[in-house]
């Protein structure tokens, strides 16, 4: 029998499930063990990260920003959370042989072009205005629509719904062939 | 102790995500034109067995909620926002981590785009100071406290939803 991370697919019920015990997991150790209650989420990281690259230049800015003294601008458990998805995607990828190097998408390049400083451009904007909405949402797909879902709550449904009607109208607006 | 648990958590979840194939961009934008329902049936499988988990724990006394308030403006504003940003993108900002491990480069730019994002955020949000983003605020609540059910039927309902659609896609997608 091939070993099961060698294989290159899982089914997605199989993988979410298993995702879904993670999460609870998480929860069920971190109070224990940590006294604190860690449930997955990804976008405060970001505001984090930005707080530590603008106190190298601002150091009295970052300090002064109430924004930034809320989430803080130190590494803590979902940083190294976010560092932890990219090891695993790596270990996962390489050994199901999966990893690839992409630089444009195959779903990109055939409605936008092959080009790679235009998808390079549109990737980083397209990050910057999702990751300024998740904030004004005040959560990403992880903590609102993952974490904030499976504790039913009201934000989490009324966040994922916008996600995905946002998503849903902006995708068929640009990947349409009639361009 | 906290960066060590916060690492392994990460790692396992990334494996989940990849081999999951959620990581790739043509399964996030394939969800949002309804071609490919991979990103929905891992997030309703996770969704609920979390549900179902976490209830379980809470009353067994193991853990607490966190619920995030119901300021229905700014989520639903800022949810249509992060949308439009995301279709783009192709990646949430975990994915957009996770693509980056298994070699798609682009995820990179997505990954600077949301630290600058984040910034701009933290630098202007004193200048979102409209009435109507504090409008219809409910605080942390949650589907039983609002609808006045039983937890438990709520999730069940959850489930069955998802077995549904799980069964309508499975002949489509």
């Amino acid at each position: 029998m091939q070993l099961f991370i060698f294989k290159s697919r899982w089914s997605p019920y199989l993988a979410g499930t298993l995702a879904g015990l993670l999460a609870v997991a998480s929860v069920v150790v971190s109070t224990k063990y940590l006294g604190q209650t860690k449930y997955l989420g990804a976008s405060t990281s970001f505001v984090r990260a930005a707080g530590m690259v603008e106190s190298h230049f601002q150091p009295e800015r970052v300090a002064k920003n109430n924004y930034y003294h809320k989430t803080g601008t130190k590494v803590d458990w979902q940083m190294m959370f976010l560092a932890g998805i990219f090891f695993g995607a790596l270990l996962s990828s390489i050994a199901g042989g999966t990893f690839r190097f992409e630089a444009v998408p195959a779903l990109w390049s055939e409605f936008l072009g092959p080009g790679i400083i235009k998808r390079g451009f549109f990737a980083f904007i397209g990050g910057a205005v999702a990751l300024y909405g998740a904030r004004m949402a005040g959560g990403c797909p992880s903590g609102h629509g993952l974490s904030g879902m499976m504790q039913l709550a009201l934000s989490g449904f009324v966040a994922m719904a916008a996600f995905m009607l946002g998503g849903i109208i902006t995708a068929n607006l640009i990947y349409k062939r009639s361009w | 102790m906290e960066l060590i648990l916060g690492l392994a958590t990460g790692v396992v979840f990334g494996i989940l995500l990849q081999k999951a194939e959620v990581l790739r961009f043509d399964k996030q934008v394939g969800f949002m034109l309804f071609k490919d329902a991979t990103i929905l049936r891992f997030m309703l499988s996770a969704i609920v067995v979390g549900a179902v988990g976490l209830r379980i724990c809470a009353e067994l006394g193991m853990l607490e909620f966190k619920i995030k308030d119901a300021a229905l403006v700014p989520v639903a504003l800022g949810g249509l926002i992060f949308g439009a940003g995301w279709a783009v993108a192709g990646y949430c900002p975990g994915t957009a981590i996770g693509a980056l491990g298994e070699g798609r480069l682009h995820a990179f730019w997505v990954i600077l785009g949301m630290i600058t994002g984040a910034g701009i955020y933290a630098e202007s949000r004193h200048l979102l100071r409209w009435k109507f983003l504090k409008l219809y605020d409910y605080g942390p609540v949650t589907l039983p406290q609002i609808t006045a059910l039983a937890p438990w039927l709520i999730i069940t309902v959850l489930a069955a939803v998802a077995i549904i659609l799980f069964v309508v896609i499975a002949k489509k997608l």
